[in-house]
């Protein structure tokens, strides 16, 4: 929270309230429930180099060039090193990557949640009208919660043992609605019920670990839904549950998305999900984004070798048993020495056909085809021919 | 819906869990008090015998320096030394029981249970004598209890949320000194320099009982409390550190965050609240000991308390008066750790249920 925030794209509105500035679905409650266009490409126009032009008119959250550095004895650990990508309401995100792509410090900082002193953080986040990088950290923490809200991995840890699950839905209402305790705990009620806890009304008087791992994370979902947020992160949501509850729990957050109609977020390292949930997909590596399309064209025709290799170590019902998976070799690069240019080239298969480009120039995140960008130095002609003859046939 | 099963079955109607608990402990309290009993009456009554000293060696220190053979022996039979050991024994449990009576030589004393002796040398009972210095060493305890419960937590939060900071090493310089000095040399110097040198507290060696003037009760007090607060808040101090370092990591303090809470609640209502409960046990077995007596304190300050009743007692080889103070310790311990157990269920919804 170093740098000073960039000004607002737009002259500033009126003090109170929401409006004309780029965001009409704030606007608009009547079109709320009506926007889920799974086809339609990614919500932005790219200009080129790296980074979003202008947020497209429906947008709610904007991310241009975010750059979250943590200053370490070692070096500086860049985990984020300029991302950008727009999110409407009604609209999931999916973000991709391994452990350590930068998905998880992307998410804490739009919530803020990064320890103040240990990190800087340029670039803009736009949640609505309010810019976030930048913002006092008393503005940011009243957001938090009321307009954006987190689940996280583990509901079991992520939820305080000592307190009832009734009295940490409470606890969140009322920090941001002026109610008696009584109504709010009619609402933590109200929420439980709404996802699917049976006889909520004794239940909210439960501590968590008398909850079922699915139970947990439902109960996390109705906290974090309590003030009605515009924008919901669910990082890794499905992570820690028994198969059988993960398909529950998505399905519940694609029901609560259309009820509530807020932008979503879901990270994570498995493709399953995001195939299930999102309209958009970023895959991340070393803190960049990659690859950046919707989700039908991430499946259908993915242009990156890291995505690839992702889809290609994805276990699949569909595929011969006596068929390996084929894992991509090495591990993620260290955030504070990051190969020189692609740092995915030594992990990279393809590498050594960009003829030196890979080893030495940073490959932007180009158009690679309407709406679908990616930063690779391959030709279309070499990517074509590499997805047509050897991923797709293996998948 | 897979969660269905899980449910049912907490709230069905069954014992109440806790009372069981309770019952259970409560059993094996006194229990362990028996064996305390035993084995400290071993200690003082058998193992003079088994290192081959006589019945009228052991009774030769109670009489006067003059006594001839016949004279300890006699005193060696009224005593009791002279019956074999576990009749000994049977006797002082059942003083404690339904109470007994005592030939002090001169006439002979009723002793209502619980009956924990006579003295061999003052002839005075002991249960009361140790009740007399009991408030003295309550009063010490508790306030002292007070100051280092708030100071040292207090100082561990603010420690372990600056960590690394001027502020957070000097507090943990200091704690080191507190937990590394000796009472009698911190006592000593807060004596020097308060009391002689700025004349800002009392000497030491007077108490005022809290019914008669509390006011003079704390000032008596205030250097007692104060220095032996230091060597508890400096251990509460880095404990505290140490575990709001632990909790504050939680996922569920990011959760708290998330959530939009104040720093301030997510620091107190979620961190604290969580690190407050292994030293919610340690502060009871502390208070527990403290109460059979802070012997140094006591000493340093001259306050007539159980830990100077002890001191003396041993100095004179008053055997039944060593026994009795041992067995309050013993019971003030044993009773704390019962409470912290109860207090700990209440505290932590976890142990409720298991």
């Amino acid at each position: 929270m170093s740098q000073p925030s960039p000004s607002p794209s737009s002259p500033a509105g009126p003090p109170s309230g929401s409006s004309a500035d780029g965001t009409p679905a704030e606007n608009a409650p009547a079109e709320k429930r009506s926007r889920r266009r799974r086809e339609a490409p990614p919500s932005t126009g790219l200009d080129g180099i790296g980074g979003l032009g202008a947020a497209a008119p429906d947008t709610f959250l904007s991310v241009r060039d975010l750059r979250v550095h943590f200053p370490t004895d070692d070096g500086v650990v860049k985990s984020v090193d300029g991302i950008s990508f727009d999110l409407a309401r009604g609209k999931t995100l999916g973000i991709v990557g391994e452990s350590g792509s930068g998905k998880s410090v992307t998410s804490m900082s739009i919530m803020g949640l990064h320890k103040p002193g240990t990190v800087t953080m340029t670039g803009s986040i736009r949640l609505g009208s309010e810019e976030l990088i930048g913002a006092g950290s008393e503005t940011v923490r009243e957001l938090r919660g009321k307009r954006m809200a987190m689940i996280f991995q583990d509901p079991l840890s992520a939820m305080h043992p000592f307190y009832t699950v009734g009295h940490q839905i409470v606890e969140a209402y009322k920090m941001h609605n002026d109610v008696s305790t009584s109504v709010a705990k009619k609402h933590a009620v109200e929420m439980l019920d709404r996802v699917g806890i049976p006889q909520a009304s004794s239940r909210v008087d439960d501590y968590p670990h008398q909850f079922s791992g699915g139970m947990r994370q439902r109960a996390m979902i109705a906290m974090a839904l309590s003030c009605d947020p515009d924008l919901l992160i669910a990082d890794e949501p499905t992570t820690a549950l028994d198969v059988t509850v993960q398909a529950q729990i998505l399905d519940l957050i694609r029901d609560l998305q259309s009820e509530f109609n807020s932008a979503v977020i879901i990270i994570t390292h498995d493709l399953g999900v995001v195939a299930e949930l999102s309209d958009d997909i970023m895959v991340m590596y070393a803190g960049r984004a990659v690859e950046y399309a919707t989700a039908a064209d991430v499946f259908e025709r993915p242009e990156h070798p890291y995505t690839w290799g992702l889809l290609s170590s994805m276990p699949r019902l569909d595929r011969a048993r006596t068929d390996r998976l084929r894992p991509i070799p090495g591990s993620p690069p260290s955030l504070i020495n990051v190969p020189s240019g692609c740092p995915f080239h030594p992990r990279c298969a393809y590498a050594d056909r960009t003829g030196g480009l890979s080893q030495s120039q940073r490959p932007p995140l180009d158009e690679k085809a309407p709406g679908h960008y990616a930063a690779c130095h391959l030709t279309p002609e070499q990517r074509t021919e590499i997805w047509e003859n050897d991923i797709r046939p293996t998948l | 819906m897979v969660v269905g099963q899980t449910w049912s079955h907490h709230h069905r109607v069954r014992p109440n869990p806790l009372l069981t608990y309770m019952i259970r402990r409560l059993i094996s309290a006194v229990v362990l008090l028996f064996v305390v009993s035993a084995v400290t009456f071993a200690i003082f009554f058998l193992l003079p015998r088994v290192a081959g000293a006589t019945a009228d060696d052991l009774a030769s220190r109670y009489v006067g320096k003059t006594a001839g053979q016949e004279q300890i022996h006699a005193a060696a039979v009224r005593l009791g030394f002279t019956d074999p050991i576990w009749v000994q024994y049977g006797r002082f449990a059942k003083g404690i029981v339904v109470g007994s009576e005592y030939n002090t030589g001169v006439s002979i004393e009723q002793c209502p249970a619980p009956c924990l002796g006579y003295s061999f040398i003052t002839q005075n009972p002991v249960l009361p004598d140790l009740l007399d210095r009991l408030p003295v060493t309550l009063s010490l305890a508790a306030g002292a209890a007070v100051l280092w419960l708030f100071g040292g937590v207090a100082t561990g939060v603010v420690s372990a949320l600056k960590r690394g900071s001027p502020i957070d090493r000097t507090a943990m310089g200091i704690a080191l000194a507190g937990v590394s000095l000796p009472i009698f040399f911190t006592g000593l110097l807060a004596l020097s320099i308060f009391s002689y040198g700025l004349g800002w507290t009392a000497q030491g060696g007077s108490y005022t009982p809290f019914q008669e003037n509390p006011l003079m009760w704390a000032y008596d007090l205030l250097l007692p409390w104060i220095t032996l607060s230091f060597l508890y808040a400096a251990a509460y101090a880095r404990l505290t550190r140490a575990g709001m370092l632990e909790t504050m990591n939680e996922d569920y303090i990011r959760t708290a965050r998330a959530k939009g809470l104040r720093e301030r609640d997510v620091v107190v209502r979620h961190g604290l609240r969580a690190a407050l409960t292994p030293i919610l046990t340690i502060f009871g077995l502390d208070l527990g000991l403290l109460l059979g007596g802070a012997i140094l304190t006591e000493s340093t300050f001259s306050l007539n308390g159980v830990g100077k009743y002890a001191v003396d007692a041993v100095a004179n080889n008053d055997l039944p008066k060593v026994l009795g103070v041992t067995l309050l310790g013993a019971t003030f311990i044993v009773v704390a750790n019962l409470v912290v157990d109860l207090l700990y269920a209440v505290v932590d919804p976890r142990v409720r249920v298991s």
